[in-house]
């Protein structure tokens, strides 16, 4: 029991000291993303202010900053195709469980410039160090940075937009005040997505801020996604209604005889 | 998923030409040309039916109001039909469990539109080869009999002016709703033939009854890929149904002025070419071999 309190107060006094520090304050252009038929993609916009510590300030050199921006939590299979009897077939799958469906690493310079790298596994930071969970047979677990289905699945990932890396993503306007656009694919997946950042000085992480998003689809998207889902044999009905009205339609608008 | 409404919009309107053309569903060319844009084969198939659907019931309506559909063909054809269209969406499911969905869905194009398109061709230059020598091959050979006129159960369909076995016409039906659920084709042009060839229907009612068979097996298999595999897209299917419908009128005028067997070896050649295509992609090693599906989105 004292040595769980001691625990918590070790923790809190460690998630304190920096922020008695520094202290940061983020914000988002926009926490509610409204994806309409007509979207095509959103950039949205994230600014940030570190308030120097009064006493320290001048020391610090200059500031780093890491964003990571991770999406609804989404169970992934990654298949692969081999040649059998001269036919490319799907052959070994892993999923991985419970990854982001989205994931941006933004960054003012390469993480790996920033800190070492150590931090950045404990961190997460960079796609590289990022806790993917697969099943493998009967395990849960990540994998070696190089496994060919991990490096398969940030591939496609990347390729598709849902996952993002840029060293460039983090611009500073003021040695303290930075801004950092998180790019929204058009494909984005709905659900709640949480931004994570935090401030590195010489290496050192000195401050931490979070903060949220919402993407839901509104309109005829959300009504369209609902019903295919939820109501199938509806929508199945309504699909095949609407063929019925459209071919009744032509045959009315081009009738010949 | 995001795809340019102008190019769905004008592959509609040129299979809808080409369809009207050729007087057939074009299901076996919207499947591919969707497939081939990069919409996953299992949405594509889901959401043709339902385009399918449209085209053949403006068909349907304009043979009814002609007088030319046998009921009673086509609701025989029917029973056989819609069991087929349930084992079809069946496997479908099952085959998508097991990830190999695809691969059957372009293995069965392969199989079936080479085999047909090549039989196409070959009939298409015969044709021509023969009326060239001047005299045309008759489409319905009258009075010959096969081993399938001895088979039992017969029924006298009035209206065709045909005397069969209903284990054929079952049979017929079945394969064409099965094929039809699994690929996203009418089979027009599968079943026209079997009809004229096999079943020996006159050319009167042929693609009238045709025609209801394609309408009725394909509001099923839109109304089961739904209810089973939420994979029709409304969105997708109305943009092709505009298309479609829009071009298969054009295409009908068209197809009135050229000859019979030109456009019998230029369908074969089309097909056969579809086919081919099929074959290039399942062989050729694929640029990317890992591909990623969403097994579930936690919320």
């Amino acid at each position: 029991m004292t040595a769980r309190a001691l625990l918590v107060l070790a923790a809190l006094l460690m998630s304190l000291a920096p922020a008695a520090a520094e202290k940061l304050i983020v914000s988002l252009s926009n926490h509610r993303v409204l994806v309409t038929s007509s979207f095509t993609g959103e950039h949205l916009v994230l600014f940030g202010t570190i308030e120097p510590d009064t006493v320290r300030g001048s020391v610090r050199a200059s500031y780093d900053v890491v964003a990571t921006v991770a999406g609804p939590p989404a169970t992934l299979r990654t298949r692969r195709k081999d040649r059998i009897l001269g036919v490319w077939i799907n052959d070994a799958s892993r999923e991985f469980i419970d990854v982001p469906a989205y994931l941006a690493m933004l960054s003012n310079r390469p993480v790996a410039d920033i800190t070492d790298l150590d931090t950045r596994r404990r961190l997460q930071m960079g796609l590289d160090n990022y806790i993917l969970e697969q099943r493998v047979g009967a395990d849960f677990a990540d994998t070696v940075e190089n496994d060919p289905f991990r490096a398969a699945f940030l591939r496609l990932q990347q390729a598709h937009g849902f996952y993002r890396e840029n060293a460039a993503g983090v611009t500073f306007l003021t040695p303290t005040v930075f801004r950092a656009e998180i790019p929204l694919p058009a494909t984005a997946p709905t659900g709640s997505y949480t931004v994570d950042v935090k401030v590195f000085a010489n290496g050192q992480l000195i401050v931490r801020g979070d903060s949220a998003l919402e993407v839901v689809k509104t309109g005829f998207e959300q009504f369209v996604a609902v019903a295919a889902q939820h109501y199938g044999p509806l929508y199945g009905l309504f699909a095949a209604l609407m063929a019925l009205v459209a071919g009744w339609i032509a045959s009315v608008i081009f009738r010949r005889d | 998923m995001p795809v340019n409404v102008f190019l769905i919009l004008g592959m509609g309107l040129l299979v809808g030409f080409i369809s009207g053309m050729f007087g057939i569903g074009g299901g076996f060319l919207m499947t591919p040309l969707l497939i081939f844009i990069g919409i996953p084969p299992a949405v594509s198939v889901a959401s043709v039916a339902s385009h399918i659907a449209a085209s053949s019931f403006t068909g349907a309506l304009s043979y009814w109001r002609k007088n030319a559909i046998d009921l009673a063909l086509g609701f025989m054809l029917l029973g056989g039909g819609l069991i087929g269209t349930m084992l079809g969406v069946w496997l479908f499911t099952a085959l998508r469990a097991l990830d190999q969905l695809d691969l059957v869905i372009s293995l069965s194009y392969l199989l079936l539109l080479t085999s047909v398109g090549f039989l196409m061709m070959v009939e298409g230059l015969r044709a021509i080869a023969r009326s060239r020598r001047g005299h045309p091959l008759p489409l319905r050979r009258a009075g010959m009999h096969t081993w399938m006129h001895g088979l039992p159960l017969k029924v006298r369909f009035k209206r065709s002016k045909i005397y069969v076995s209903a284990i054929p016409v079952w049979l017929i039906g079945l394969l064409m709703g099965f094929l039809g659920a699994i690929m996203g084709i009418g089979g027009g042009f599968i079943l026209v033939p079997m009809l004229i060839y096999v079943l020996r229907v006159p050319t009167a009612t042929v693609i009238g009854t045709s025609m209801m068979l394609t309408l009725i097996t394909m509001l099923a298999a839109t109304v089961m890929h739904a209810s089973t595999n939420h994979l029709v897209d409304v969105v997708l299917a109305l943009i092709l149904m505009i298309g479609g419908v829009t071009g298969a009128q054009f295409g009908a005028r068209l197809g009135q002025r050229m000859r019979g067997e030109s456009l019998r070896l230029l369908l074969g050649m089309l097909v056969l070419a579809v086919g081919i295509k099929f074959a290039i992609d399942l062989v050729a090693t694929p640029s990317e071999p890992y591909s990623i599906r969403f097994e579930e989105t936690a919320r």
